[in-house]
């Protein structure tokens, strides 16, 4: 197809976050976490102290590096850059938001299933499902 | 609509004709071929649909359980495990492998997690909480399963969607630009040719009905040329000529009273 962006093998990518300081802990155990040479991390904890500027930053370098393949964005903090997270439409990588600990999970305000919500009545995604 | 009564710029010719009704069957056959990969990455689109909401909501429960088994790894170990984990963060040892999968030309990338190298177990928790420690690890590396399941069925509802569009756009071009345009050139030379045809036979009458003429003119020119010939003939038999005999005849008519009639 003209005009989109050909998508690339990767054979070992990164797994970004944005969220806070538990989330991160947790996905940190897990062994997502990576710092390269400079000392720059594959995540971003948000905290109190954490400017809209400094997500904003985080996300844009995060979205635009090559070794990363997923975005994990608390939704508490996607809605701070919502005008970011719903403007970005490429495959790769690919921006999840994620139910943080303090702030429960609004399917309503997530770009994507709002859009499959849009696509798909929900009656019909329950019904189809069985 | 304009696109209805477009054609395209060409000579009306057999030769043309030939080649329009060659694109028409071809952008036909194009459009039938279009059409059914519409429909099949539609039905693929739709799987992914619901994929995508079941394991959104299953995303929910793992990470509730995953926070909780984080809740519990701090209660037992401490709370400043976590400056432990944030300190002890070097290579990522869980990471994502991508690749392709083609469905109906749609090249829909699909990605799958693995470790890489051993989990730095390190002396996290190794005072006290280990257990919990490894629960909780446990418990996000499911999560990290389901969440990499989730980010491929979004990338691939996001290609998708575009693919749908773009095959949608072209079946609708085929349908309702393309091979309008294909007919109504066809209509135009078919018609062209009729004319120039129906031209040619009313040419073809009039020319036969020229020579007609003629033929019927060089017919009675012939013959009273023949007349002519056989009326000197006769009066060359009898030795006189032809205008003298008529001379007098007109003559004696006109001076000789002996002659009765």
């Amino acid at each position: 197809m003209a005009g989109r962006t050909p998508i690339r093998t990767i054979n070992s990518a990164l797994i970004a976050m944005i969220a806070d300081e538990d989330t991160v802990t947790g996905f940190l155990l897990a062994g997502v976490g990576n710092v390269d040479l400079r000392r720059k991390t594959n995540y971003l904890i948000v905290d109190s102290k954490t400017t809209v500027k400094q997500i904003e930053d985080a996300f844009k370098e995060f979205t635009t590096r090559e070794d990363i393949a997923v975005v994990l964005i608390s939704q508490y903090i996607a809605n701070m850059i919502r005008f970011l997270v719903d403007s970005y439409n490429k495959p790769i990588p690919a921006i999840l938001e994620i139910p943080s600990k303090d702030h429960p999970y609004d399917p309503a305000h997530d770009s994507v299933l709002s859009r499959v919500k849009y696509l798909f009545s929900t009656e019909s995604v329950a019904s189809g499902r069985r | 609509m304009s696109g209805q009564t477009q054609r395209l710029n060409v000579v009306p010719t057999v030769t043309m004709l030939g080649v329009m009704k060659a694109r028409l069957v071809g952008a036909t056959r194009g459009h039938a071929l279009l059409k059914k990969k519409s429909d099949a990455l539609t039905v693929q689109f739709r799987q992914i649909l619901k994929n995508i909401v079941s394991t959104k909501e299953s995303m929910g429960e793992i990470l509730k359980s995953s926070y909780f088994s984080l809740t519990e790894a701090k209660y037992v170990a401490g709370d400043n495990i976590k400056h432990v984990v944030l300190e002890n963060v070097q290579n990522a040892s869980l990471k994502v492998r991508s690749h392709q999968e083609n469905i109906a030309g749609v090249k829909l990338p699909k990605f799958q997690y693995f470790t890489d190298g051993e989990t730095k177990s390190d002396l996290t928790g190794l005072a006290r909480g280990g257990q919990q420690v490894q629960a909780c690890r446990t418990a996000y590396v499911k999560a990290i399963e389901v969440l990499v399941e989730l980010a491929s069925l979004q990338t691939s509802f996001l290609t998708l969607d575009e693919a749908i569009k773009t095959t949608n756009r072209r079946v609708n071009a085929l349908e309702n630009v393309v091979k309008p345009r294909l007919e109504n050139t066809i209509s135009y030379i078919k018609g062209e040719l009729d004319e120039l045809e129906r031209e040619d036979f009313f040419r073809l009458k009039k020319i036969q009905g020229f020579k007609k003429k003629e033929i019927e003119r060089q017919v009675a020119a012939a013959k009273a040329y023949a007349e002519e010939k056989a009326a000197e003939d006769i009066a060359l038999k009898k030795g006189v000529p032809l205008d003298s005999v008529h001379n007098l005849l007109t003559k004696a008519s006109q001076r000789d009273d002996d002659i009765i009639f």
